[in-house]
């Protein structure tokens, strides 16, 4: 079954405001049992380069990320806003690109572009919804501003 | 340049550090002219990055832009990427392979070695313009560096008076780099971070041993590396460089709950799902699974478990750093290890749990003390006076080190200073 492409906007559109609301349970929640997150420097990328500044290869590392982040962590105090651009969906629905930009604004109202890329997923069906089996996050931004706490 | 001098220092023992040092722009200048292109040896790269004739790399030496290349006989140079016409960058691209160097702006052209080989119209068109024939090309070169390799790891000097490559380091120093190097190493990535501090926070940090398991707090509740470890700092004759190190599974949960708690810090240790993470395997005859070794200025060879790294440190005006770090693995690493090691990449860096922090403690440093540059930095952990390798970890003593030897080069060393 090939999912829509309505299916998949929402489902861009919840992975960024989850984390936008800090949300990371429920952020952990799109990804299948078995998944894989990385975001790598396009710099890395573009040379064939493995390291990443986040490898994660399976679920447990991806929670134990976000359990560090709540209980050790710590980092600018700050709030996230994504904006996710439209996604070119490839063969069988379930492949996809998507151009995203975070913003960070700290407690003073001042807002900077903190980091802007690609993602690229894959995606898989599991009952009625769709999660993310791999999610490659291509990092334009490589020279990174201050530091990378929050999931992009 | 007069405003700035010895009397600036509150203490000889460099256990106050006025905060004027981190904002100062005539001292940022200072800094350039005699510490980076001063008598010290800079970090470049890796030969491992450049293994063909013709592979060059660029870099930085404080502010000013470096290319080091393969010449044609095998052999490394390096020199000031700056065109001798007009001082345009030559080489615009960060790395790539080329038979020579040629400026975009009036298509100068330098041969591997930076020499000057070709220029356009150089005796004009039908006899008119050009150069003067007297024009010497052999005296218009690109400003060479000298360079020095430890086990493939690359430095460069700009300055003639730089003492030999080795001796600058000194034996502890050496000692481990060929440790950490003691195999061909393959580059497993690189990663960047923009930290709004001046440079010499973070040179500082890397020499802190108090604020490690503190700060990091990773550290100890995940079961890392804590203070009650067996470790300390080594640094070179001179102070300038230093090792801060720790050995694994050298002290009992129960000791570090203890310590912890009696000092009012959180103590209590949590596991990681995936504990692959933090899991050391060790790779030689020693137990050493954290050395953090500082090379003054501007370079950190790092080993946090199986992670490796080295990072370098560049300037980026008073108010900003860059650091550029290249994640390692060796050569010979089987499959299995590399991705061990690519999972370890998850401490360090930008995003590394064990050290994104420091991006927040130099900024929140540099914001809160702008204001105030004649107040100072308290530097008194393990003592004032003499500066001098500790067998315990709750101590910052590197710093005075590192204060020691910059005043030194800077001409501001008070007379009767400890060193």
């Amino acid at each position: 079954m090939r999912p829509d492409r309505g299916a998949v906007c929402d489902m861009l559109a919840e992975y960024g405001a989850l984390i936008d609301m800090a949300k990371f349970d429920e952020w952990l929640d799109l990804f299948a049992e078995e998944c894989r997150y990385q975001i790598i420097p396009r710099e890395n990328f573009d040379r064939g380069l493995p390291a990443g500044l986040v490898f994660c290869d399976s679920r447990a590392m991806l929670e134990d990320r976000i359990r560090a982040l709540r209980e050790a962590n710590k980092y600018n105090i700050h709030t996230d806003r994504h904006v996710v651009g439209l996604p070119r969906v490839f063969e069988d629905g379930l492949a996809l690109e998507a151009p995203f930009a975070v913003f960070q604004t700290n407690q003073e109202g001042e807002t900077r572009l903190f980091a802007t890329g690609l993602y690229r997923d894959r995606l898989e069906i599991l009952g009625q919804r769709l999660k993310i089996r791999d999610k490659l996050v291509l990092l334009d931004t490589f020279a990174v501003p201050s530091l990378l706490a929050t999931p992009l | 340049m007069a405003t700035v001098t010895a009397a600036i220092w509150p203490a000889l023992d460099y256990s106050r550090v006025p905060y004027r040092l981190y904002h100062d722009a005539e001292i940022y200048t200072r800094e350039q002219e005699r510490i980076f292109r001063g008598p010290v040896w800079s970090y470049l790269g890796l030969d491992s990055e450049i293994p063909e004739p013709g592979d060059f790399r660029a870099t930085w030496v404080g502010e000013t832009p470096v290319i080091f290349n393969r010449d044609k006989s095998g052999s490394v140079k390096a020199f000031v990427n700056r065109c001798a016409h007009r001082g345009a960058l030559v080489r615009r691209e960060l790395s790539g392979n080329a038979d020579e160097h040629i400026c975009i702006y009036h298509q100068w052209c330098y041969g591997l070695d930076g020499s000057l080989t070709a220029i356009p119209f150089r005796r004009g068109i039908r006899g008119k313009g050009g150069l003067d024939p007297t024009f010497e090309m052999r005296r218009h070169g690109l400003r060479p560096l000298r360079v020095g390799n430890i086990n493939g790891a690359l430095f460069g000097t700009l300055s003639e008076d730089a003492e030999p490559l080795e001796d600058f380091l000194g034996p502890p120093i050496l000692a481990q780099l060929r440790r950490l190097l003691d195999r061909p190493v393959r580059v497993l990535g690189y990663n960047r971070q923009r930290i709004r501090g001046n440079w010499k926070l973070y040179a500082e940090n890397t020499r802190d041993n108090y604020h490690a398991s503190l700060l990091h707090e990773f550290l100890v509740t995940f079961g890392l590396d804590r203070s009650t470890q067996t470790g300390g700092v080594k640094m070179d004759a001179r102070h300038r460089h230093n090792i801060t190190w720790a050995e694994a599974d050298s002290d009992t949960d129960e000791f570090a709950h203890q310590a912890y708690a009696g000092a009012g810090v959180r103590n209590d240790f949590l596991s990681l799902k995936a504990p692959s993470l933090v899991a050391f395997r060790p790779e030689r005859d020693d137990k050493l699974n954290l050395v953090v070794t500082s090379v003054f200025p501007s370079a950190v060879f790092v080993q946090i478990s199986n992670s490796l790294a080295v990072r370098q440190i560049r300037p980026r005006g008073v108010d900003e750093v860059e650091v550029f770090q290249t994640m390692l693995g060796y050569e010979d690493d089987p499959p299995e290890m590399t991705l061990h090691r690519l999972r370890q990449t998850n401490l360090v860096g930008p995003a590394g749990l064990v050290s994104m922090e420091d991006g927040e403690a130099i900024e929140i440093v540099h914001r809160a003390s702008r204001p105030d540059p004649e107040r100072t930095t308290v530097i008194e952990l393990g003592g004032g006076g003499v500066i001098s390798d500790r067998d315990y970890r709750v101590t910052d003593v590197p710093l005075r080190g590192f204060w020691s030897y910059y005043a030194e080069l800077l001409g501001i060393e008070p007379e009767g200073a400890v060193r």
